[in-house]
């Protein structure tokens, strides 16, 4: 096919990312200040420097302003200006993102839905609770105790991540091997096109009409439109829930172990593993009592009544020792069962303890695999010369690597993301994918292309122009344009062929 | 995180300091989720989070405006923060720091200097804050109404045992508290006379250095902090087994003697010595937590519903958590739940004269919280959360040592 015909079922704006520079930037400040209260809009670079990025340092970029808006009529009205200016709009939450989904565009604003944090209703007999996008992850679950009921995922920067943020990247977290994604518990959300068009999506009931956009906008990285308000379901909490803590003197023992539970019929509340680094960097700040001579530890954890609790909790033993475990605790109390996890949540953070930068991977494979990725990653470690802690998700197969580097040492960080780039493409000739729930931002852009093919990407350009024509939300974002993949030199190239000769080459 | 300090500070030992503390900062944004400002004002930069990069760019070189100082201004010092941070960075550390480098690249207007100056020269002086509340007090009922709500009530003096017991401990007098709630040491000496040990008053001597150097003073900080030390000292020869405080703001303050002079060759040895030796009372009375419920079965005290309001100062500052609650349960308190208890009342020092907005809206969540169990009485353990939440309240706030004396025979 040659470009012009290409052209013609590809969108616009899908061989090269667009320019925003040289908009009217007084015009935009003007009329941005008009709708917002004093204080809500921060231009120069003093203020604005501390938003240049999220929980990912490594990508930075100044914006153009910062809008702090506390209503949704404001969101509406900033997004309005922006589409008459046609300037670029990413939203922002905690800016707690591990994949850079907030990191600002250069010539764009941040619209920070921080102030928006109310929770709007909570209805314990329907168990759902509608809240605006800013409410703390945790906070919707801190209200709905009161109930007996709690938000399910539980990613874990919960404490201080945003409701909006995991839609937007349909976060995970440690119970969603038995309980969902953001997805699953997300029945509606409203949300504000870029042209200030509120949108329902989903609807209360268990089922709407039409297609399931719901499935679209959870995950879809602030490209569709900038959300205002979501239903989430909450869930009773169960009556008892316990904690195996299993040690193993081999990784790759902990790996078969997490295989042999799911193979067993078993499917515990959450099961995560985290390798002797990991464990040593957490110990200090949570006081967990783990034991730091295991070369990996699997958390699993069993809830419902008191007698299920009792007879999956003997069956996950078993199958620990017979995997070689070599020392098996189960949670005595509700504090200990929360202390064994209190470890694994603050494991990304604490690794601050023992290097002053990390950075954290999120592919996912097959967890029949799980050891042979430990092993490849245990190589890998010394190809690079650089350390690798590994937590995982391992009941779902989601890894986070996390690789220790110094960023103040010339060079740690382009090997660092060598490693994981290495890592991520590893997961897919695993059979897995380059993104477990962090989402795909600026970080794993370049990956994309290993993953999707033409065709598939120029489908994925084609969704985002439906809600977004001109590409005004979070450009340069979670699906790359075609000059980008050859710029990264990652699509796939077949029988020595060059890819794409018809694209200019960087 | 990445670090370039400039060269005006790279190689000093605040640049050292600070250039540490910033490489443990793995920008993660946990604390933002316990920080009382941002999550008032939802705003990246009145957060410890971005504060912290504030600062980084600060000490990298970037030219700096009031603006950084405004954010730094906005900050408790609750460390709140700290209780919360996985990576363990020390933000108070770096906030001072911080505080002291934009003071010194951005001097305040004038008006803004002059006003700390009167606070800092007025509160440590017991006398003079002693007399000036006096006066307040003479003249509340014609003062208006906002005015009248600020100059707060005393009570009396109690009897203060006579040492008896081989087991003694100094507490400082104090500056502020003796003349807002002048019976917090001496039911402390009460307590601390059934469980054995004399509680001696070391006279007044000033100010521990917090006020003046949380006012931008830091070195008047540590003048004050010698005189302490210059106070305190000749009673450790005399077998005194622990320096007591009884204001946990002041506690959180002085057990950082030894980082505070580290720098100083005739004192750090000294400080370091009297750092080991603070506790806040509260330790003291939960090592003879045993006695103590013995003496409350045969006193027999009324029931008592009480709301606990625990200090920054003693939870995030001295890492206390947990220990004053059981003692007023072993005195028959009943006590109430009380939500979002790691969030600060607003009180912060002077924070509640020098921001009084934000400190208002703090304290209004803060009693809205304590109050939501319909509790008789508040207590707590710092004379200035004491002062701040009884001027928005018409239940009675109290420190804890106070209502556990009552309770006992």
């Amino acid at each position: 096919m040659s470009p012009m015909e290409t052209a013609g079922v590809e969108p616009a704006d899908f061989l090269a990312e667009r320019d925003f520079g040289g908009r009217d930037r007084e015009a935009l400040l003007s009329e941005l200040s008009r709708v917002l209260p004093r204080g809500a809009l921060l231009v120069s670079p003093e203020d604005a420097r501390p938003y240049e990025c999220d929980g990912l340092t490594a990508y930075r970029q100044l914006p153009l302003a910062v809008a702090l808006p506390d209503s949704e009529d404001q969101v509406r009205a900033i997004l309005r200006i922006c589409a008459s200016l046609d300037v670029p709009v990413v939203a922002r939450g905690a800016g707690t993102s591990l994949s850079g989904g907030a990191m600002p565009h250069k010539d764009g604003v941040v619209l920070s839905l921080a102030r928006l944090r109310s929770i709007l209703a909570l209805d314990p007999l329907a168990r759902t609770a509608r809240v605006q996008p800013g409410v703390r992850n945790l906070a919707i679950s801190e209200a709905a105790a009161a109930h007996g009921l709690y938000y399910a995922p539980d990613p874990s920067s919960q404490i201080a991540c945003t409701i909006g943020g995991n839609v937007a990247e349909n976060s995970g977290g440690v119970h969603c091997l038995k309980y969902g994604l953001t997805v699953h518990n997300v029945l509606r959300v409203r949300a504000i096109t870029i042209e200030g068009e509120a949108l329902e999506i989903g609807s209360e009931a268990p089922d709407a009409p039409g297609y399931d956009l719901a499935a679209l906008i959870n995950g879809s990285e602030g490209m569709l439109a900038v959300i205002t308000e979501i239903t989430v379901r909450l869930t009773p909490k169960p009556l008892t829930a316990k904690v195996v803590l299993a040690a193993f003197d081999d990784v790759v023992h902990a790996g078969d172990a997490v295989a042999a539970v799911i193979a067993a019929g078993i499917i515990p509340a959450g099961m995560e593993m985290m390798d002797q680094p990991a464990t040593r960097a957490v110990e200090p700040f949570v006081h967990a009592g783990y034991p730091l001579d295991a070369k990996a530890l699997l958390l699993a954890e069993s809830d419902g009544t008191p007698e299920e609790v009792e007879e999956e909790i003997g069956r996950i033993r078993e199958v620990m020792a017979a995997n070689g475990a070599t020392g098996i605790r189960v949670s005595r109390d509700e504090a200990e069962r929360l202390r064994f996890w209190s470890g694994r949540k603050a494991a990304f953070p604490a690794v601050g303890r023992i290097s002053p930068d990390y950075y954290c991977m999120d592919g996912t494979i097959p967890r029949k695999r799980l050891a042979e990725m430990l092993t490849a990653i245990a190589t890998l470690e010394g190809k690079y010369g650089l350390r690798c802690c590994n937590v995982f998700h391992a009941g779902d197969g989601n890894l986070h690597p996390l690789i220790l580097y110094d960023a103040n040492a010339a060079g740690e960080l382009e090997r660092a993301e060598e490693f994981g780039g290495e890592i991520l493409e590893l997961s897919v000739e695993y059979g897995g994918t380059i993104t477990g729930e962090h989402g795909v931002g600026i970080e794993k852009i370049g990956q994309m292309c290993s993953q999707f093919s033409r065709q598939e990407l120029a489908m994925f350009h084609r969704v985002k122009a439906a809600f977004d024509p001109r590409g005004l939300l979070n450009p340069g974002k979670a699906i790359p344009t075609l000059n980008r993949c050859v710029e990264f030199g990652r699509l796939h190239v077949h029988k020595g062929g060059v890819p794409h000769p018809e694209l200019p080459r960087f | 995180m990445q670090t370039n300090l400039a060269d005006f500070i790279r190689d000093t030992p605040e640049g050292r300091e600070a250039d540490g503390i910033l490489r443990k900062c793995v920008h993660c944004g946990f604390c933002t989720a316990t920080c009382p400002t941002y999550q008032l004002l939802g705003d990246e930069l009145d957060g410890p989070r971005g504060r912290i990069y504030l600062i980084k760019e600060m000490l990298e070189g970037v030219a700096v405006s009031g603006r950084t100082r405004l954010h730094l201004d906005r900050c408790l010092t609750c460390r709140s923060c700290e209780t919360t941070c996985p990576s363990g960075v020390q933000y108070a550390r770096l906030v001072d720091i911080g505080r002291a480098v934009v003071d010194r690249l951005r001097p305040r207007p004038a008006a803004d200097r002059l006003r700390r100056a009167l606070l800092k020269e007025s509160l440590p002086r017991p006398a003079l804050f002693g007399a000036a509340l006096a006066l307040g007090q003479a003249f509340r009922p014609i003062l208006p109404g906002a005015l009248a709500a600020q100059v707060p009530r005393t009570s009396g003096r109690g009897t203060w045992p006579q040492p008896r017991h081989a087991r003694r401990m100094i507490v400082p007098a104090g500056c502020v508290q003796p003349a807002l709630a002048p019976d917090i040491n001496a039911a402390a000496a009460r307590v601390l006379d059934r469980l054995g040990i004399s509680l001696i008053e070391v006279p007044r001597a000033g100010c521990c250095g917090a006020l003046r150097f949380h006012l931008g003073d830091q070195e008047g900080g540590r003048r004050d902090a010698r005189t302490m030390i210059d106070a305190w000292w000749p009673y450790l020869s005399q077998g005194v087994e622990a320096i007591v405080m009884t204001a946990s703001g002041c506690g959180a303050f002085v057990r950082e003697y030894d980082h505070l002079l580290e720098r100083d060759s005739r004192y750090a040895e000294k400080a370091k010595r009297i750092a080991s030796l603070v506790r806040d009372v509260s330790e003291v009375v939960a090592a003879g937590e045993a006695r103590l419920a013995e003496c409350a079965q045969r006193s027999k005290p009324a029931p008592l519903r009480l709301a606990f309001h625990s200090p920054c100062s003693l939870q995030h500052g001295q890492k206390l958590r947990g220990v004053v609650e059981p003692l007023l349960v072993a005195t028959g308190c009943e006590l109430t739940p009380v939500a979002d208890a790691h969030l600060c009342c607003g009180s912060a020092g002077t924070y509640s004269i020098l921001q009084p907005e934000i400190a208002g809206r703090l304290r209004e969540a803060k009693l809205a919280a304590l109050g939501a169990g319909a509790p008789e009485a508040i207590a707590t353990a710092n004379i200035g959360c004491l002062a701040h939440l009884q001027a928005g309240t018409a239940t009675r706030v109290r420190h804890w040592i106070e209502v556990i004396d009552e309770r006992l025979d």
